[in-house]
Order: C-alpha cells, then structure tokens, then sequence
C-alpha cells in the first residue's frame, strides 16, 4: 500500500485544491502496482531505454589502501542520473490518468532533463520551472530540455533556485490541476508523491544488492549516498533496509543539511525535517551543488534519521570538488557534484567494503567544477 | 499583510465598508499565493514580521477596529508555534478565526478555523468542510492560486449551487476578485466576498486609496 506519513513526517499539507488530484494519483499508483502490465512496460523500457540494469564497478585506485570501495553506475543511465527511473515510472502513471501536459521542477537540471527526456518519447507537452541561479551554473542541462523540446521557465525570485522552482511549479500544478501531471523530482512533497519516487527508485537498491552478492558473496559494510531530496539514497538504502549490518549513510551537502541541521516544518505540501527559523520561515540552503541546494528532504529520510537505521553526515563544498578531482584523475569518471559529496565520505569512512551510489555524471558541472 | 502600517489600513478599511478583515502572516513559500501576496509576503519578513509581532500586530489592529479579525496564514508557522497555542494565542489577541491556506480539512481536524472548498473538491470533502467550519465557508472561486483574474471565474456559480445543496452555513467566495464588478457578480452568488490581492495592492498606495477601493466594492455590493 501506499505509504503517506512515516512516524510524524509526511502526509498532505496543501491548498484544498489539490486534495482530490492526490487522492486521484493515490488511486491511480495503487492500480497500476497491482497491473502486472506496468510493471511490465516498466521494467521493458528501463532494460531497453535507460539501460538497466547500470553496473556494479569496484575502483581500482580512488579507494584508498587496504579498503574497497563500490559504484553503482547510475550515472551510465540515459541521461546521465538516477533520475529517470522515477521520470519513466511516473510518465506512465501520467498516461494511465490520461494527463497530456507535464509540469515538473528541476534544481541541477538532471530531473528536468529526465522528464523533458520521457515527455518527448511519449509526445507530452513538458513545462520545467527552474531557478535562474541554476539556469546560470547548469547551463547545458537548459538547452538539453530545449533541445528536446520543453519550455524551461526561470524562476526569478527568493533563492531562484531548487526551492523556488518547485513552488512554481505546486502553483502552475494548482491552476491546470484538471489537465497537468506533476511530475515531481524527489521523494518530496506531498502524499503519495514520497512513496512514488521511492517505490520507483527503489530499482537501484535492488539491483545493487543482488549484483553484491553476485559479486562478492556478501553485502557491504556501509552504503553512502548524497542527500538532497534524498531520492537516489532512499531508492539505494531501500535495497538494504532490512540488512541490519549494513550501514546506510546519506550525505547532505554542509549548506544545506536538512536532517543534520534541520527542524520540524511544512514545506512543499509535507511535514519533514527542513532547514527553517524558530518560527517555521524556511531559509536558504547553500551548496555549489545544485542538486543538494534544497532546504528540505523527504520524510522518510527524516524518520530513518530519527530512528538510528540511517545516519546521516555532510560534505563541504571543498570536499565534494576534491573528491571529483580524484575520482576523475585515477578512476577516468566524471562524477556530479551531487554524488561527489557521497564519495567525499566514503574515502574517509572506517569501513572495509562500501557500496556509494554514483548518481549522475559531471558533465553539467564543468563550468562550476572550472571556476573552482 | 501583517505590518506596521496594519492598523491604519484596517481602519481605512473599515471606514470602506469592510464587514471582516484578514491579516495575513507572512509566511516564506505561500504555495496557495500569487505574486501580488508572495511578495507582499517577502516585504513583511524583509521587515522582520515573524509570528510574535504578527500577533502583536494583530493586538493593535484589534484596539483599532470593531470588525472581526482573521489571520490567514500556513501551517509551518504553527507548527513551529505549537498548533493549540497559535490558535489561543491568536484569540486571546483578538482574532475571531483562523485561515490556514495550506490545510486540508482532514489534516489536524481539532483545529477549529474557516475550512476552504475549491471548484476541485468532491461533495463528500465540500459537506466535511462544510461540517466543521469556523462560521462561514470559504470557497476558492478558481483552480489556481491568489490573484486578480480578468473574469470571474465560471467555476464559482457550480461551486455555489452544489454546496448550497449540503449546507446553511454562510458561503463567501474569494480568490481572482479583484474589481467591484466582479465584487457584485460574485455576491449574486455567494454570501459574501473577500478580497486580497487587488486590497494589497491598493494599500500599498496608503490607506486612502485603501479607503476608496474598499467602498467601492462595498457600493457594488449593496
């Protein structure tokens, strides 16, 4: 079923309009889980698609002496990030609740580039909203969705980044609530979007836990993952959850550490652990990352923090740029900024063998990775 | 929107007509807002009106004015504030309600406050609103959020009929109503209208134009 509060976070904290689209998409979810041909359709067009599923591959000179540490290739997808699984998975539900116009909102522009991807293969009219500020450092991204056709609308006020982006696009999903899909881009917002994206990525845990034992005959010690969201660490730990002796580590970019730094507010149509005032006035998040610069993260996060199965750290910005360095110079991989972060941590992590999940690839970041 | 010129533009008002007066307390992603209150909203936390001066804001509007007072605002801020205190301490400084844009009826039901109904709502949640409501309902006029329209949105006439068939209380309709002809189609049809954007943006030529404004929708009304 559909999960829509984890322990106090969650739930549905949005204008009466959208109430009924929610339950509508709740109910639609529901169906289409119990519809062996989506998952079908699915699972067809991520092998055929995306190129599911993304390989395992241990680094020969990034880990240092006598540790061993493990990618999940998510950045080989189509596209270059994680972020298609839950764009395909969602562009079908869309086309299962006869929804012609896409809205989404994107922050380093790897989901806007996803859903702009999928809106092409399935001839939908796609509209993005993203920030100015990232319009600015993610520039390729921009005239990628262009180029397959999405109108990108800037957004121009408050941080003109990621959290701006999404309440445009909540806003642009409220007046078109009758012929739009919201196509959101993290395990955020609100019910049952949480538990969608979770559900659709949880695809990388899966696979990378059976590719472990396939490959080492055992599970890992830790799995680390970059937090922003928080979507491709909760589709990774999702795949060990039950594996009480592995660790399950998020990093959150140290600007913008909702759980690490955050307190109980509503944002974005849910009740989470958010970067906010005493008075619950949510503030501005920081990262040279422009996909961790989010002053929120999804609610399931926030309990599996609360409950100790996840721990969660951060990354400074000097940190994530170094690890990028180094994974580029002795492994030949250009990681996003969004996942250097996770691989900042590892290096320096007591473990023996850590699974880290490779979420995107850098090439969008060469501009701001140059200026550096 | 909450501020230090609040109680001399509740009183133009008043002096305009007004029957009720919302406070809004700003709030820093108004999701049910367009830009006219979104950055009425960024001003007024630009001027530091977090919610204890928004609730002394409300004590001294409330020495001003004999109208009911209601503050409209969304729900990071009382759950930041604590739920129940937010609402006695907003009663204790003078508000008769509360409208919380961004709380379904179904979320924290204990919460007495004007429960709002859009053209999307299914009966079932128009009669569970209509059930539980502070007064009078409040019925969103479009799908969409905060904002003069150019027309009054078609979707109000429906709304009406099909709650008047599940409840007596009264009905006021707001959002896109910005001019008093709208004013006057829109109270053919509901009890009563509210009006914010096109308010805010009056005000923000001083309270006399507030004055002006007001007392025509007021006429248009009549």
């Amino acid at each position: 079923m559909t999960q829509t509060e984890y322990g106090p976070y969650g739930g549905r904290y949005v204008p009466e309009t959208l109430v009924p689209a929610l339950d509508e998409l709740e109910d639609g979810w529901t169906s289409a889980l119990a519809d062996p041909a989506f998952r079908e359709e699915l699972d067809r067009l991520g092998a055929r698609y995306v190129g599911r599923p993304s390989p395992l591959y241990e680094t020969e000179r990034f880990a240092p002496s006598g540790r061993r540490i493990v990618l999940k290739r998510e950045d080989l997808n189509h596209t270059g990030a994680h972020k298609i699984n839950n764009a395909l998975g969602q562009i079908l539900l869309a086309s299962r609740l006869g929804k012609r116009r896409i809205v989404a909102e994107t922050g380093a522009g790897q989901h806007g580039v996803a859903t702009a991807t999928v809106c092409a293969r399935f001839g939908l009219d796609c509209v993005v909203y993203m920030g100015s500020e990232d319009m600015r450092r993610q520039h390729p991204n921009v005239e990628r969705m262009r180029l397959l056709g999405a109108e990108v609308r800037a957004v121009e006020f408050g941080t003109k980044t990621l959290k701006e982006a999404t309440s445009e696009a909540i806003r642009d999903w409220i007046a078109n609530v009758e012929t739009t899909y919201y196509l959101i881009g993290s395990c955020v917002g609100p019910a049952p979007y949480p538990s969608i994206v979770r559900e659709l990525q949880a695809v990388i845990g899966r696979e990378a836990r059976a590719q472990m034992l396939e490959a080492y005959d055992r599970l890992p010690d830790a799995v680390v993952a970059c937090v922003g969201g928080g979507s491709n660490a909760i589709g990774l730990f999702a795949g060990f959850l039950d594996d009480a002796d592995v660790r399950l580590i998020g990093v959150e970019a140290a600007g913008a550490a909702s759980l690490g730094s955050g307190r109980p507010a509503v944002l974005h149509g849910a009740r989470s652990s958010v970067l906010a005032d005493a008075d619950g006035q949510v503030l501005d998040a920081h990262s040279i990352s422009a996909g961790l610069d989010y002053p929120g993260v999804g609610p399931e996060h926030a309990a599996l923090r609360d409950s100790g199965r996840a721990e969660y750290t951060t990354a400074t910005d000097e940190e994530a740029l170094a690890a990028f360095h180094r994974l580029a110079e002795t492994e030949g991989i250009l990681p996003a900024l969004e996942p250097a972060h996770a691989l900042a941590r590892a290096l320096d992590l007591d473990a023996e063998l850590v699974l880290v999940g490779l979420s995107g690839r850098g090439d969008k970041d060469l501009a701001e990775v140059l200026e550096h | 929107m909450a501020g230090p010129d609040t109680p001399e533009l509740a009183r133009a008002a008043e002096a305009g007509g007004a029957d009720l007066v919302e406070i809004g307390f700003p709030f820093s992603d108004p999701l049910a807002d367009g830009p006219v209150v979104r950055r009425a909203a960024e001003r007024a936390l630009a001027q530091g009106m977090r919610t204890a001066e928004c609730l002394q804001c409300l004590r001294d509007v409330r020495a001003a004015v004999d109208v009911p007072l209601i503050p409209m605002t969304y729900s990071s801020l009382l759950e930041a504030y604590g739920w129940e205190r937010f609402a006695d301490d907003a009663g204790e400084a003078g508000a008769s309600s509360l409208i919380v844009a961004d709380l379904p009826v179904d979320v924290r039901p204990e919460l007495r406050r004007v429960q709002l109904v859009a053209p999307t709502s299914t009966d079932e949640r128009i009669a569970l609103a209509a059930g539980s409501t502070d007064e009078w309902l409040y019925l969103v006029t479009v799908a969409g959020t905060t904002g003069a329209r150019t027309e009054l949105s078609p979707a109000l006439a429906p709304l009406v009929e099909r709650t008047r068939k599940l409840t007596e209380v009264a009905l006021f309709a707001g959002f896109g109503i910005s001019t008093p002809e709208q004013a006057a189609a829109a109270g053919e049809l509901a009890d009563g209208v509210v009006v914010g954007s096109a308010a805010l943006v009056a005000a923000e030529e001083g309270a006399p134009s507030l004055e002006h404004f007001v007392s025509q929708l007021r006429s248009a009304l009549a």
